[in-house]
């Protein structure tokens, strides 16, 4: 144990997703060292993105003001909707350049085990969405994991007798991976999404 | 120094995001009880655990640490045996009902590594049934809590009276009394189901398919309501999973 504010440090930064108490440790002596604009600037940061970034009130990913970037560009079309878990699956989707239709941000995945279900994510607010009409084809890219494949089932289940196209993202072989060493739930919908060429 | 080796097969119960791309798993192993373990590297797309630590699948271990002692041990080799996981994914009653399956075996096992090869073989049997989808899942996952709860020492009194042990088939069910409870017995606030719900907990209970693949949707509703309320007394925190089945 330190003394004072550089143990406060440590305590706070201990309880970040991922960081250990030795990291903590390292991290804080680090800040104690480092030039104080860098401080400043990462004190500023931290400060303003809690003053500043909240979320969209269209489709619930980060912004800076009442809607996110994405869906106030008019060049988008509206016609297809994208969920995803989380606002940093939207950056990935973005880094592609693939799509340009509109997003939904879930805030997570169906997780029994830990008491998520349906009520506890933004479903409802997607279902309002879809009830305008505008959309034609609703893309389900949750995670390919237990979670977000039971989340697209679930998904899929309400929104087909609303007569939009439902689609899921494809999933199957890692690219650069070995064949022999896929596990078989992978390799059977590698065969099952296979297409002509 | 080098941690010990050891191999068991198991049925993975829960997996939870650790850091950047780890997981810490859950498994309820044949011979060393209940398990947690970390997965390094797991939520890469390019892992080579690939799909094979998902929940709900029955899997061929290699793991370091002590198998003697409770901790984080860690997982250096899997193969799948039955990946049930898989047939779940499209199916979302059998999804939640896995759930409340694997939820039930972790806490019916508060001790890290104290063997429970009844309630492995039990679970790994009741997933392989939701698989197979032969019989509705709300069915198998009732069968399972009663037989969970049998395990534990606290299944309910079904052709007895729980109080004086009447033997026969009572009218009322009581929760606190633990089960069926005959009319000298029966406590105030009594339940007192259809005929068919007890019979229906009881074929459950038992094994006896053919009786619980032919009973009546609201006879169904109502034992699961029993078996619910008589899981959740015995049980300090409620289910988290049990809200959330979805019994359509
Ligand atoms: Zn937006
Ligand atoms: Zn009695």
């Amino acid at each position: 144990m330190y003394e004072g504010a550089i143990q406060d440090l440590i305590d706070e930064l201990g309880r970040l997703p991922g960081v250990g108490p030795k990291s903590a440790q390292r991290i804080a002596f680090h800040v104690l060292s480092a030039d104080p604009a860098d401080v400043n600037r990462l004190a500023t940061a931290l400060r303003k993105v809690k003053d500043l970034v909240r979320f969209c009130t269209t489709c619930y990913n980060v912004a800076e003001s009442e809607q996110c970037r994405i869906c106030r560009d008019a060049r988008r079309s509206d016609e297809v909707l994208c969920v995803v878990e989380e606002p940093k699956d939207v950056v990935a989707i973005e880094r592609t350049g693939e799509f340009r239709g509109r997003y939904h941000v879930l805030g997570g995945a169906i997780n029994p085990l830990e008491g998520v279900g349906p009520d506890n994510l933004r479903i409802r607010e997607l279902m309002a969405r879809l009830g305008a009409g505008v959309t034609k084809e609703l893309i389900l890219a949750t995670d390919p994991n237990t979670e977000g494949e039971a989340t697209a089932t679930y998904l899929a289940l309400m929104v087909k007798p609303m007569g939009i196209q439902v689609t899921r993202l494809a999933s199957g072989l890692p690219v650069g991976g070995d064949l022999e060493y896929a596990d078989e739930i992978t390799l059977g919908r590698a065969f099952e999404g296979r297409r002509a060429i | 120094m080098r941690r010990p080796l050891y191999r068991d097969d198991a049925v993975v119960l829960r997996v939870q995001k650790l850091g950047e791309s780890d997981r810490i798993i859950t498994l309820l192993t044949r011979r060393h009880g209940r398990v947690r373990a970390v997965a390094r590297g797991v939520r890469r797309t390019m892992s080579r655990f690939g799909a094979r630590l998902e929940p709900f699948g029955h899997v061929d271990l290699q793991l370091a640490g002590d198998p003697r002692t409770p901790g984080l041990h860690t997982v250096s080799q899997v193969e799948g045996i039955d990946l049930y996981g898989g047939s779940f994914l499209a199916d979302y009653p059998r999804y939640t009902s896995a759930s409340a399956i694997a939820e039930t075996a972790e806490r019916l096992t508060p001790v890290e590594q104290e063997p429970s090869l009844r309630l492995f073989l039990l679970t790994l049997g009741a997933l392989r049934a939701l698989s197979l989808g032969e019989h509705a899942p709300t069915l198998v996952l009732d069968a399972y809590l009663l037989r969970a709860m049998g395990i534990a020492g606290w299944a309910p009194a079904l052709r007895e009276c729980a109080v004086c042990g009447t033997p026969g088939r009572h009218g009322a069910f009581s929760v606190p009394a633990g089960g069926s409870v005959c009319p000298d017995c029966r406590p105030p606030g009594a339940a007192h189901p259809a005929p068919d719900t007890v019979e229906l907990m009881a074929a459950l209970a038992g094994g006896d398919w053919t009786v619980a693949d032919s009973s009546a949707t609201g006879v169904r509703r109502e034992c699961s309501g029993l078996v619910a309320a008589h899981l959740q007394w015995h049980l300090e925190r409620a289910l988290r999973s049990l809200p959330l089945v979805d019994r359509a």
